[in-house]
């Protein structure tokens, strides 16, 4: 990433690294390691709800599945500035990509405490037991080369931190591709995390089991990635006392809009064709959920219509919030409230397993203010002019 | 600076060609059976209910026993699991007096891995843990290989393959139709105990031949029903009299059919057999993926293309600023 378009430069943040809020978030990472040795030595199920019936809880459901998704801020970001050719987004780039950095990394690492037999792990790669028919084996080949690629995008800050601008340089000159397999890649395992349903068959409950299931992952994913660089914004600006790029997330949300709208049309057209749409009405939790999902999704559709609202920094969090919100519960809906194995089965995850999931949540809090603080990230100092300059 | 309607327009155009590149794909019909398959015919008309199966099946699979009462005297499962590969559930229904009556009646079931034709457990499956024999089209598993993902239990429509939650080294448990007996001359443990053919053993078309001679036998007649292997006829057979059969073999269509059949007097809905459509959600999912990711990874290759060639425009513009 090339510092462009006379946006200042990012620049270290300074400040203490040992606060209050970095102590609690150190506690709740050091919970779940605690939680993670006992599932280590007694089994998953020492820890966990799953069973037979829900083989995939929330280690899966949210740690991979949702995780992922509310890491495609830099995915988003990137498509936008370098795809898109939107240079205006340039300064939010870095940030976003850090935050997808640690979203992704950690939903890498979490696989492993979810995989019964993770000492096999390194089977996904190895060509003799490599099985390309899988959706499976697509989503975690294409997640691991998206961490890497990550890492590489990132790069860049590390190198100007430790001086190492010849590198930078040799680096710079392949960004491109760099830039172009990042854009591939979270399309590919995005869409793909929705394809893994597929072969459920009559287990997804017909308001969600489509073949169109891939492509609405893949949308949904990219519109929870705007809201995540908004929801960010908002809340580093508020945290790090910085002004806020009001005008550059003003329009970020009227790229949002725009896809949400295609979305939700698609995904009624879709329910029409399949003659799904009666579901939706019957007395059900399925149907229920459902419309509790559309309407988080049409809300914010609602919220950014208008132009003054867009410009509205307390409204603008709200409509990323639901967006966020109505990304997680399409997902929750299709793999679990509206996944169905027979009867007699029923899942809710133990406050241990909630308490991994909230520590990896910590950890990825607690990486992003140490790096924020200690590696060129955020838009250097002069940014207070960019903030009043509409 | 921002994107032309022109540039746009191109890369519209360009997309749609891809997409259309892509889905030219074939689509992946069902896997059809190997003519040598080896299955189980259960006729839930004939079955007592005596768990004779189940307790072979533990022996010879050398799994460990599971309790559901208080005195944990001897094995009770309810269900497959972790250490039961085969049971047999009940149906019942009002005073439950009459055998193979939906009212006022009862009925078993066995529960074990049907083998399907074209199962999702090996569609599913990213590391060849599951795989389905081309010979004897047994659905099995390799624990060496396997990594713990438990797609394969999520992905079965019958609830099959089951997971170890309580071990630190956990593996998944399916029956594998004694596939490691048959070396020394011997068969699937449930079919060899089976007192009264319930359960038989052999090869799937011969299953098939006898599954349609049951179905036209006249009701109440007496009649004679195979033991063990229908192949070898290594025991002797059965009389009894001939259940009021539903006209369907459960297994011949579901999902492109598999390699266990059954046979019943009551809906098989009822027992727990769900309604399926006869198109495999293997196809489904793989014609989804070939589609997408078919012909050495085409689509992906001209959408890197693509990009590649529009990242590098856009980041030489920004060193030129």
């Amino acid at each position: 990433m090339s510092a462009s378009h006379n946006h200042p430069a990012p620049a270290p943040l300074g400040g203490p690294l040992v606060t209050p809020t970095t102590k609690l978030l150190a506690a709740l990472v050091a919970i779940a390691l605690v939680i993670l040795l006992v599932r280590f030595i007694f089994g998953i199920g020492a820890v966990t709800n799953i069973n037979d019936g829900y083989t995939w809880g929330i280690w899966v459901v949210y740690d991979v599945v949702i995780g992922s998704a509310f890491a495609c801020g830099g995915y988003s970001v990137a498509l936008l500035v370098y795809i898109f050719n939107k240079g205006e987004y340039h300064p939010m780039v870095r940030p976003a990509l850090l935050a997808s950095l640690f979203g992704y990394t950690l939903a890498g690492v979490g696989v492993i405490f979810d995989l019964g037999r993770y000492w096999n792990f390194w089977h996904i790669f190895w060509p003799g037991y490599a099985q390309p028919n899988s959706v499976m084996f697509e989503v975690a080949l294409c997640i691991s080369a998206y961490i890497i690629v990550m890492w590489l995008e990132f790069s860049p800050a590390f190198l100007e931190k430790f001086g190492k601008q010849d590198v930078k340089k040799k680096l710079n000159k392949l960004l491109f591709f760099i830039i172009a397999l990042g854009a591939l890649l979270p399309s590919m395992h995005q869409s793909s995390l929705g394809s893994l349903l597929v072969v459920f068959g009559y287990q997804v409950h017909p308001l969600w089991q489509s073949i169109l299931l891939p492509l609405f992952y893949l949308m949904t994913a990219i519109t929870i990635g705007f809201a995540v660089v908004i929801f960010e914004a908002c809340l580093s600006s508020s945290g790090f006392k910085r002004p806020l790029e009001m005008h550059l997330l003003g329009k970020l949300s009227k790229v949002m809009l725009g896809m949400l709208a295609v979305y939700l049309a698609l995904r009624v057209v879709d329910l029409v064709l399949r003659g799904a749409i009666g579901s939706m009405f019957s007395i059900s939790i399925e149907a229920l959920m459902f419309w509790i999902e559309m309407g988080l999704f049409i809300a914010p559709l609602v919220i950014l219509s208008k132009p003054a609202t867009r410009r509205n920094p307390s409204k603008l969090f709200i409509a990323a919030c639901c967006l966020m919100a109505a990304g997680f519960i399409l997902r929750i809906n299709s793999y679990l409230v509206g996944y169905e194995t027979g009867p007699g089965w029923h899942y809710f995850p133990s406050v241990p397993e909630i308490m991994v999931s909230i520590g990896m949540i910590a950890l990825e809090i607690l990486g992003y203010i140490v790096l924020v603080r200690y590696l060129p990230i955020l838009p250097g100092s002069n940014n207070s002019a960019i903030a009043t300059n509409k | 600076m921002s994107i032309s309607r022109r540039d746009f327009l191109k890369g519209a155009l360009a997309g749609g060609t891809l997409l259309a590149a892509g889905t030219s794909a074939e689509a992946r019909e069902n896997l059809t059976m190997p003519s040598e398959a080896l299955g189980l015919l259960y006729d839930s008309t004939l079955c007592i209910g005596c768990k004779a199966c189940v307790s072979a099946c533990k022996e010879v699979n050398d799994m460990p026993p599971e309790f559901s009462d208080t005195e944990q005297l001897w094995d009770t499962p309810t269900d497959i699991s972790g250490k039961t590969l085969n049971v047999i559930k009940v149906y019942q229904d009002g005073n439950s007096a009459t055998k193979d009556s939906e009212k006022d009646g009862f009925a078993f079931m066995k529960v074990s891995c049907l083998h399907c034709v074209d199962p999702s457990c090996v569609s599913a499956c990213p590391v060849s843990a599951m795989t389905k024999d081309p010979v004897t089209g047994i659905v099995g598993y390799n624990k060496d290989a396997c990594i713990g993902c438990r797609y394969c239990v999520a992905a079965c429509p019958f609830g099959v393959p089951r997971f170890q939650y309580d071990k630190a080294l956990p593996q998944i448990s399916k029956c594998q139709l004694c596939k490691h007996r048959i070396a020394d001359g011997k068969y699937a443990a449930c079919a060899e105990v089976c007192p009264t053919g319930a359960t038989l053993y052999g090869k799937v078309k011969d299953l098939q031949t006898e599954a349609q001679r049951r179905l036209a036998l006249k009701p109440g007649d007496y009649a004679v029903f195979p033991r063990g292997n229908i192949n070898t006829h290594d025991q002797s057979s059965h009389t009894a009299k001939a259940a009021k059969y539903l006209p369907q073999i459960y297994g011949e269509k579901e999902l492109g059919g598999t390699q266990m059949l059954k046979l019943s007097a009551v809906p098989f809905e009822k027992l727990g057999m769900p309604k399926l459509p006869e198109r495999s959600y293997a196809a489904t999912s793989e014609t989804m993926q070939h589609t997408l990711y078919g012909n050495a990874l085409a689509l992906p290759l001209a959408v890197l293309g693509v990009l590649t060639y529009v990242a590098k425009r856009n980041v030489n513009d920004d060193d030129e600023k």
